[in-house]
This record gives structure tokens, sequence and C-alpha cells, in this order.
């Protein structure tokens, strides 16, 4: 479905990818899991087609994205859902116009029809009774499962979660969960889901990816990772505070700074 | 050789800043047909921008013309020309103070809110998530407000010299009672339509434009986090209303600078 092949990509003079290949199969949950800032966000906006790559390629469907024009890009985005983070509503619309935005811009439906998938959609995610609020009356989870069934409006083969459990009380944090899976089993969407929350995600993944330093860790199911003999793995998969990767950020000696300054 | 580097590394800063601002301007320009065909955008974008800047505008000139005549008595009589005051106040207003104070209130109020708006939709993702839903937000979010600015500044320019023209009315007839009919013949025999309404028009037109593209670009090119945003917004008022000055300078001497 998706693959990514020899990609390097940098800001500034910070490396973010050296050199990654990974492959997401059709119809399976892929996570790509790693620490803070190890540019799993800027992953997804790659393989979106929003920034490029310094080297490298990344085909979705075959279709180099990067070489992709504007108009065959934009067409191949109606197939790709996203949820970012911060669920990316548009704020001045209410919740039932944010889901119906992206039918409306892109068919020509009437608009009895698109409210009966607006409203299958809401009910879906279980927010139909939320379909008149606006944006700012909803909760983060809330908003989160909004923009999950506006990403699901034009039905896409693929969706892309941008941290999906960040910042999320137990409750919606066990809705989402139950929902990426739900919506992964009964409408065989290729999922990738972007996180650092190894426990949720390593309960649904197919197959998890641990980037760290621009390079690939590990890779495997999630019992494999769980299992790994690599002490990086370990301590990523355990939430270990110190271990290969140490407590303290490199600092010169405590005692010398402290004593001579 | 520090200074050097510093020197050539702005100047290809801000070289870099105005070819990424004039791409942005083109796409835009192209966002017109679908302006055009989605006409409800347009119209929310003339209600904010511009509908909602009508009191400020009205109000100002209202002000800016009492001043204007009461002002021009003082000086006027002294020559005994006082009847010329009607020429005076409205001269005054179409060819400068229309067009200028109207785009400075215009830059502070509807500018500054464009790209506070802009900054926060896109640090909020929202621009990002309208690309990945395969929307342009260049056509959906920048074109009817660039376009709505256009059609209103120009509008609001008039209303500015309009009630400012009543304004120096209500000062110099009403209060310091120059004569109500020399005051308007001879501001009608005086004042031309195209070479002052229609060039104060020009002239708004153009400060329009300087205004819109500044303020969607700040918004557009800030950092998406509070501090980028806030200092976009500033860049946005204070880089319009250095504009707007000079350009009304080049534009006054082109325009008056013959005659």
């Amino acid at each position: 479905m998706i693959s990514i092949h020899n990609l390097s990509f940098s800001r500034g003079h910070n490396k973010i990818f050296d050199n990654i290949s990974l492959s997401i199969r059709p119809n399976k949950i892929t996570a790509i899991m790693g620490p803070s800032g190890t540019g799993k966000t800027t992953l997804l906006k790659l393989i979106g087609g929003q920034i490029k790559p310094d080297k490298g390629n990344i085909l979705v469907n075959k279709q180099d994205i990067h070489a992709l024009s504007r108009t065959d890009l934009y067409n191949l985005r109606k197939k790709m859902g996203m949820l970012f983070q911060s669920g990316a509503l548009l704020t001045d619309m209410s919740v039932y116009d944010n889901i119906a935005f992206p039918i409306r811009e892109h068919t020509e439906l009437p608009e009895s029809i698109i409210r009966t998938i607006v409203l299958m959609k809401l009910n879906a995610v279980g927010l139909r009774g939320a379909k008149n609020l606006m944006p700012n009356e909803l909760s983060g989870g809330m908003a989160r499962r909004v923009a999950m069934a506006r990403a699901l409006a034009l039905d896409p083969e693929m969706i892309l979660y941008d941290e999906p459990f960040t910042g999320q009380d137990p409750i919606s944090l066990g809705i989402l969960v139950k929902l990426i899976k739900t919506l992964n089993e009964t409408l065989k969407i290729t999922s990738i889901i972007v996180s650092h929350d190894v426990e949720e995600t390593a309960s649904i993944a197919d197959y998890i990816y641990v980037l760290s330093g621009g390079k690939i860790m590990g890779q495997g199911s999630p019992d494999a990772l769980y299992n790994s003999d690599n002490a990086w793995i370990q301590q990523f998969m355990q939430g270990k505070s110190d271990g290969p990767v140490p407590f303290h950020y490199p600092a010169p000696n405590f005692e010398t700074e402290l004593w001579h300054n | 050789m520090n200074v050097f580097q510093v020197i050539g590394h702005n100047t290809l800063a801000s070289l870099a800043k105005l070819g990424r601002a004039s791409l942005f301007l083109i796409a835009i320009l192209k966002g017109l047909g679908y302006v055009v065909m989605h006409p409800r955008l347009l119209i929310k974008q003339l209600y904010s921008i511009g509908v909602l800047s009508f009191w400020l505008i009205v109000i100002s000139g209202l002000f800016v013309g009492l001043v204007l005549g009461l002002q021009g008595v003082y000086t006027l009589s002294r020559f005994g020309a006082e009847a010329s005051l009607g020429v005076m106040v409205a001269a005054a207003l179409v060819r400068e103070l229309g067009p200028v104070v109207s785009a400075l209130l215009f830059a502070g109020r509807a500018g500054s809110a464009l790209t506070a708006e802009i900054g926060l939709m896109k640090s909020t993702e929202q621009l990002s998530g309208m690309e990945m839903m395969a929307i342009d937000p260049l056509k959906y979010i920048f074109a009817p407000r660039f376009f709505a600015g256009f059609i209103s500044l120009p509008l609001l320019a008039i209303l500015f010299s309009s009630f400012g023209i009543l304004g120096g009315y209500i000062a110099g007839v009403e209060l310091l009672h120059v004569d109500a009919g020399s005051y308007w013949s001879q501001m009608q025999s005086a004042i031309h339509f195209y070479s002052d309404i229609m060039n104060g028009v020009i002239k708004s037109i153009i400060f329009a434009w300087m205004i819109l593209w500044i303020a969607l670009f700040e918004g557009y090119d800030a950092p998406p986090t509070s501090e980028g945003v806030s200092r976009a917004t500033t860049r946005t008022v204070v880089n319009s209303a250095f504009t707007i000055l000079f350009f009304d300078f080049l534009l006054t001497a082109l325009m008056f600078g013959a005659s």
C-alpha cells in the first residue's frame, strides 16, 4: 500500500530521517513509534505529500507521491484520511458542517444524502447527539472522535493517525483504541498510527516500527518487540528511565560545573 | 567580516521571503474563479472585513472632517477666503485623507484580525487539515478574504470622504457660519471626477492590495506559536502603515506632481 525507500529528510542541520525504508501493508494497522522529537509527525506529512524529502521516495498505491501533479496529489489525498493531534476541526463550523465539508467540496450529492452520510459517520464514533455543537464546546476526546468521523467522510482507503492517544483521559483512550481497531476490522482501512503510547498502540497494532535518531531501531509484531533482546527496544517498550538512553542530557561533570563557573 | 555576513544573510532571507510572498499572491489570484463560483464565501468575508469596519470608518471620517472644518476656517479667514472651505475640505479628503486614513484604520482593524486568524488556523493545523482533505486553503480561505478586502477598502474610503465632507459642513457652516451655498458650489466646481475622486479611488485600490497581501502572507508565514502569531500581527500593522505612506507619496507624485 505504502512503501518508503531510502528516505532522508533534514530540517536545517538536524537530520530527521537518515536513509530509512519501510513498508505498510494493506488492511493492517501499522504503528510508527519512537520518543518525542523523532519526526513521527514529519513522516506522516511526508506520506501525505505536504513536505518533500531530501532523498528517496514514497510510493502510495504504487504512485510516487512527490512526483505527482497537484491535481493527481489532491485526487490521491481523497483516498487518505488524516487525524491530526489537535483534531484540526474548522472552528467556524458546527460538528455537522465539519463532517459535511469534504463531502460538499468533492461531490455533487444532494443535501439529503449528505445528511445521511454525516449522521452515519457520527453514529460510528458515537457522537450523533453532538451534531449541532461547535468545536469549542467539545472535550479533547470528543474533538478527536469528530475529526475521525470527518476523516472517514469520503470513505478513504487509508487513515493516518497522528498521536491519537496523547493527552486523553482513560475513558476517551479506551474509546479511541476500540474505534481504531473496529474501523480497521470492519472497513478494512489501512491504518497508520504514529504514537509514543506503547501500551495502547501495541494492543491494536499488527506491526510496529520503532524509530529513533533518524534510524529504524527495531520492527516486528508487538510480541516480538516486547521480547526483543535489544536493550534500547527494551528500555522504550518498558518505559525505563535509564538505560541505553541516559537520564541526563549530555552535560559536563556536575561537580566541575557547580564549583568552577 | 561578521557585519557583512549579517547583511548578506538578511538580504538573502528578505529576498527569499519576497519570492515566497509573490508565489503566494499568484496562487491567491488564481483563486478568483473559485471565489466567483462560491459567492457565499465572498459575502461572508465582505461582512466581516467590510461591513464590520463601517462604524469605525464613518465615525473617524466625521471627526477628521470636523477638525478640517475648524482648522480650515481659522486659516482661510485670515485671507478672507472662508468661502473656499468646501474645496479645501473635499480636496484634502478625496485626494489624501480619505484613502490614506481609511487604509491605516483598515490595516489596524481588518489586517491585524486576518493575520491573527490565519496564524491561529495554521497553529491549530486547520490549514494542513484542509490540504489533507484535498481542499486548497489558498482558494478556500485566502482568496475570498483577499477579494473581499479588495472590494471593501475603496468603498470604505469613499464613505470616509463623504462623512468627512459632512463633518466639514457641520464645523464650518453650522458652527462657524460659513455660507452654505459657497461651501457646496465651490466644491462642486473645483473637484473633478477623474483627476480628484478617481485618483483617490485608485489609491485605495492599491492600498487594499498591499494591506491584504501583507496581512494574509504574514499569517501564512507565521511560526505556529503564540509568539510567532503575535509578532506577525504586529508586523502586519507596522509594515502596512509604512507601505501605505510610502506608496501614497509615490502615487501623489505621479498623479498630482505635474499639475
